[in-house]
């Protein structure tokens, strides 16, 4: 049993401070929804609202069609995952994953049943009689898990659960998470600022800065057709030329940066409709690193410039190459590491191109900090 | 309020609400209140209470001032003396306490190894579970006619016939500092152990005195604990009761002694309130008054 | 820092006489319990007997001074210190731990003024906290007429009882202050989250936290209770606690059979020590790496 979750022009103020400001979004019944952005942007505050901590200052939160106002936590049927995880230090593992049981009153036998049962959904057989401190840091959050799905939520809540892990655990565990999303079937509403988690584990994702939703798709509209420059540059990498309409043809925008002259596409707004540029509008044309190559290797690559090189970094199974164009923009592009790269050097000058197809237009705006 | 209800849960808030406001207002404000108000009425039989007798009066001040009516003195040099004794025997008592903790608080905190520094805590602590007018006892039975200390004395010949040390009121002295020793030596520990060893060592190689370390490094850092020490020390001086009972001689007699008298042997409860308002009064302005002097909040006084 | 030799012999003199001056006394009084002769004394030493301890004896001038064994107020007195303080206990210590709790849910400007109200009672003077008490609710007797509220406000028990929470729920405060000051609040939160009630959050997460500090304030009740003088000699009346018969017995007179108390007090304590420091041991192995 899963619950659609909906946020309806939901703003959260602290005295003058707006932590949210006219969030709408709708979540589907059964959907791994990833709140992406940096820290500070609100996301843990909506969570927050929407597992009853928190009541909006304007704005409803409907679980199911239901207006949540007055109702609290724990007559939500929503289950939070802490950053912090808030196992029960003086409970045994077991207990712990019964407890929401033991509140509503189920006998010793079910909840030591239900306890068991959901030890080997989340691969912990066996460890219900330990206490919390002797697990690992994976074993604990997988107790989490199990501790809030043992009374069957609608909707599961988890504000950066992963955070505290190292990066092979950290990548082990989305995709034990997301398997367990798919067996379970629940809402998932996932908070982090990791792209890469939010991209690999989630059905969509929705992008937040400072307090509002700048964009809401697909982890593959997020990435490649972003409605802002802050969506732009914070998921993954990307060039980011300024410059001003030249003329705009046939659904392609001709832009002045620098000192040339680049062809790419209008991106998409908010209301899904590209942006109508005309010329003299300032904008920033972005590029991802890997629609970029060298000039002469691909022959749709309209575009072309051409850079100085200031640094090579090896990044494993990647080379990240910086350079810094005459009129003083930085690029970066990638390569893979088996590419022959022994003609490049530092303050070697190469020439550059990309396809306009790969190059989106938006009006500008400010990027994500770096 | 409403949300006090609802983050508590009705049955647990109740119950909150309750035992504060017992406490408070019940057990803590409402008695002050009403001896300062009896402190200003007359010494009426109960009966007589509330009634058209019982006005406002400040007899019993005037009567700690002046004396009763019958004196042919111009001021009630019985009871000023007492009080002043009281108090000034107190301060000369936290002094000496302070003079006295100050060196083990510091080598307890600083110099000793962690070990020593446990047990001698421990050591410290054990003499005062056992209770203050038991101690006070030893101490007189050390002090007595043919206690301990006359005997070697005696024999060691330094004096010819037993020395009264009660009537000399060493023995009171020596007992009001034995009291309250643990009161002022943990404040003093705990602040010292916050100073950062380094800093002595420091002073040491730039090339200051023992004395000068301490008078200008470790001293200004410990104040929060001299200010509480002091504070405790005094304040459980002045208001001591049994210590005084057992050691004090028919020349001494304390302030509370005083009040006791008036309460349970003259049977005059509204006499004996307001010598007690008094004796709250210069109390709390001591307390205010370390407080403001070493600037330290209510908060680090107390332990 | 090591100091220097000449101050290390100091200091070491100085700690030696500290000890000295704050054991000396308790030893001394000890070994008089021992001492047949009628009056606490090393000299003259009569012979050495445990009749302080028992029966007593009969003065020279035909009082009758008592052995622990045999003396009824004492036993009297002991069970009823044991009756104040089990009230003031059950008492001070959800008065203090409902005090502390508030204290973390008030915005700051009420919290320093409740702070220093729960504060206060520690900086009152024993005697008046016990002098307060008896005269309002011996008023409040006399307003009650005749019945159950004027025989209450005149109980020198139930005086005592209420004389001594007013300034033990201060001590019981502040141990669960310093308890709470490390709770994570995040696991109220979860409980709630899991569908527990305010009162099962209260009951199944608070109070099992809480529980070293219910038992140590608990403990420090009982003791500062037991041993209260200023505060009880005023509020008891017309009863007896050990202190006051201690106090009572060394003004009338004074007999080794208040040294033999004594030295019982201080074996109790010396086992009781060492008994915590045992504890604390084992604690501090079992809490392990």
């Amino acid at each position: 049993m899963s619950a659609e979750v909906e946020l309806q022009n939901v703003s959260i103020a602290f005295g003058n401070f707006y932590a949210a400001k006219n969030v709408n979004v709708k979540i589907g019944a059964g959907e791994f929804f990833s709140f992406l952005g940096p820290s500070g942007c609100g996301k843990t505050t909506l969570l927050r609202a929407v597992s009853g901590f928190l009541e909006p200052s304007q704005g409803k939160v409907l679980i199911d069609g239901q207006d949540m106002a007055g109702i609290g936590p724990n007559k939500r049927p929503t289950s939070l995952i802490f950053q912090n995880l808030a196992l029960f230090p003086l409970m045994s593992v077991a207990d712990n994953i019964a407890f929401s049981l033991e509140v509503r009153g189920h006998d010793k036998v079910s909840r030591r049943e239900r306890a068991d049962e959901l030890l080997d959904l989340v691969a912990l057989n066996g460890q219900g009689d330990k206490k919390v401190h002797e697990l690992s840091g994976g074993q604990k959050q997988r107790v989490a898990i199990a501790r809030a799905l043992a009374v069957e939520p609608k909707v599961l809540l988890l504000d950066e659960p992963l955070s505290a892990l190292d990066l092979k655990l950290r990548q082990k565990m989305r995709t034990e998470l997301r398997a367990i999303q798919q067996r379970v079937g629940i809402t998932f509403i996932y908070i982090t600022h990791d792209q890469g988690e939010a991209l690999t584990m989630s059905d969509r994702v929705g992008v937040m800065n400072e307090g509002e939703l700048e964009q809401v798709g697909s982890c593959y509209d997020v990435y490649e057709a972003p409605c802002t420059p802050f969506v732009a540059t914070f998921v993954g990498e990307n060039n980011a030329f300024y410059g001003k309409v030249e003329k705009v043809e046939g659904g392609k925008v001709k832009v002045q940066t620098g000192g040339s002259s680049f062809i790419g596409q209008a991106g998409l707004g908010l209301d899904k409709k590209n942006y109508k540029f005309k010329a003299g509008d300032e904008v920033i044309m972005f590029v991802r690193p890997e629609a970029i190559s060298l000039k002469g290797s691909s022959k749709k690559a309209q575009n072309s410039f051409s850079a100085e090189i200031k640094t090579i970094e090896f990044e494993g199974n990647l080379k990240n190459i910086f350079l810094r164009s005459k009129e003083g923009v930085d690029i970066r592009f990638s390569v893979p590491s088996s590419t022959d790269t022994s003609g490049m050097a530092p303050s070697k000058n190469v020439s550059l191109s990309f396809s306009q197809d790969n190059a989106v237009v938006l009006p500008t705006g400010a990027l994500a900090l770096d | 309020m409403n949300s006090f209800y609802k983050k508590n849960g009705p049955v647990i808030a109740t119950f909150f609400l309750v035992a504060i406001i017992f406490w408070l207002v019940f057990l803590i404000v409402i008695p002050q209140l009403y001896m300062l108000d009896l402190s200003f009425r007359p010494n009426l039989p109960p009966l007589l209470r509330g009634g058209p007798d019982d006005v406002y009066t400040l007899t019993h001040y005037k009567h700690f001032l002046y004396g009763s009516e019958t004196s042919k003195d111009a001021y009630n040099y019985v009871d000023i003396g007492v009080f002043f004794d009281t108090i000034i025997t107190a301060v000369l008592v936290t002094i000496i306490n302070l003079c006295f903790c100050y060196p083990i608080a510091f080598y307890i905190a600083k110099l000793a190894t962690p070990n020593t520094a446990r047990l001698l805590v421990l050591a410290l602590v054990i003499p005062f579970w056992i209770n203050e007018l038991l101690r006070s006892f030893a101490i007189r039975i050390l002090f007595a006619g043919e206690g301990v200390i006359n005997n070697i004395l005696l024999e060691l010949g330094l004096i010819s016939t037993a020395v009264n040390f009660i009537a000399l009121d060493i023995a009171l002295y020596t007992g009001l500092t034995y009291a309250y020793i643990l009161l002022m030596i943990f404040p003093l520990y705990n602040a010292l152990e916050t100073l950062d060893t380094n800093q002595l060592e420091a002073a040491k190689d730039l090339g200051s005195s023992t004395v000068r370390t301490h008078w200008r490094i470790v001293i200004p850092h410990a104040k929060a604990g001299i200010a509480s020490g002091c504070t405790m020390v005094f304040m459980l001086t002045a208001g001591a009761l049994a210590t005084p009972v057992v050691l004090s001689s028919p020349n001494t007699y304390w302030f509370t002694q005083l009040i006791y008298q008036w309460f349970n042997m003259n049977d005059n409860w509204s006499r004996g309130s307001a010598y007690s308002i008094i004796l709250l009064v210069v109390s709390v302005t001591f307390v205010l008054l370390m407080m403001r002097l070493f600037k330290v909040t209510i908060g680090e006084v107390v332990r | 820092m090591r100091p220097n030799l000449a101050i290390q012999a100091f200091l070491g003199l100085y700690i030696f006489i500290f000890f000295l001056y704050l054991f000396g006394p308790l030893v001394i009084m000890s070994v008089t319990a021992f001492n047949s002769a009628e009056f606490p004394a090393i000299t003259p030493w009569e012979c050495f007997s445990f009749r302080w301890f028992n029966e007593g004896k009969i003065a020279y001038d035909g009082q009758r001074l008592a052995g622990l064994v045999t003396d009824r107020p004492l036993h009297e007195g002991i069970v009823t210190s044991l009756i104040i303080a089990a009230g003031v206990v059950t008492l001070s210590v959800p008065i203090g731990m409902a005090a502390a709790i508030v204290l973390t849910q008030v915005n700051s400007r009420l919290r320093t003024l409740f702070y220093s109200m729960s504060i206060m009672p520690v900086l009152f003077p024993g005697v008046i906290i016990g002098i307060s008490t008896v005269v309002l609710w011996d008023r409040i007797a006399t307003l009650g007429g005749d019945g159950f509220i004027s025989e209450l406000g005149r109980n020198g028990i139930f005086l005592t009882i209420l004389g001594q929470t007013c300034f033990i729920s201060t001590y019981c405060f502040l141990i669960f202050v310093a308890r709470l000051q490390r709770f994570d609040t995040t696991q109220e939160e979860a409980a709630l989250d899991l569908g527990a009630s305010q009162s099962q959050v209260f009951m199944k997460i608070l109070v099992p936290y809480l529980m070293p500090a219910i038992g140590s304030s608990a403990v420090i009740a009982f003791l500062a209770s037991f041993e209260n003088y200023n505060t009880t000699v005023f509020s008891i009346l017309s009863e007896q606690t050990l202190t006051t018969v201690i106090a009572s017995k060394v003004r009338l007179g004074i007999s080794p059979a208040i040294s033999a108390l004594a030295l019982v007090i201080i074996c109790l304590t010396l086992i009781g020590a060492f008994f915590y420091e045992i504890s604390r041991r084992s604690n501090q192995r079992k809490k392990g790496p």
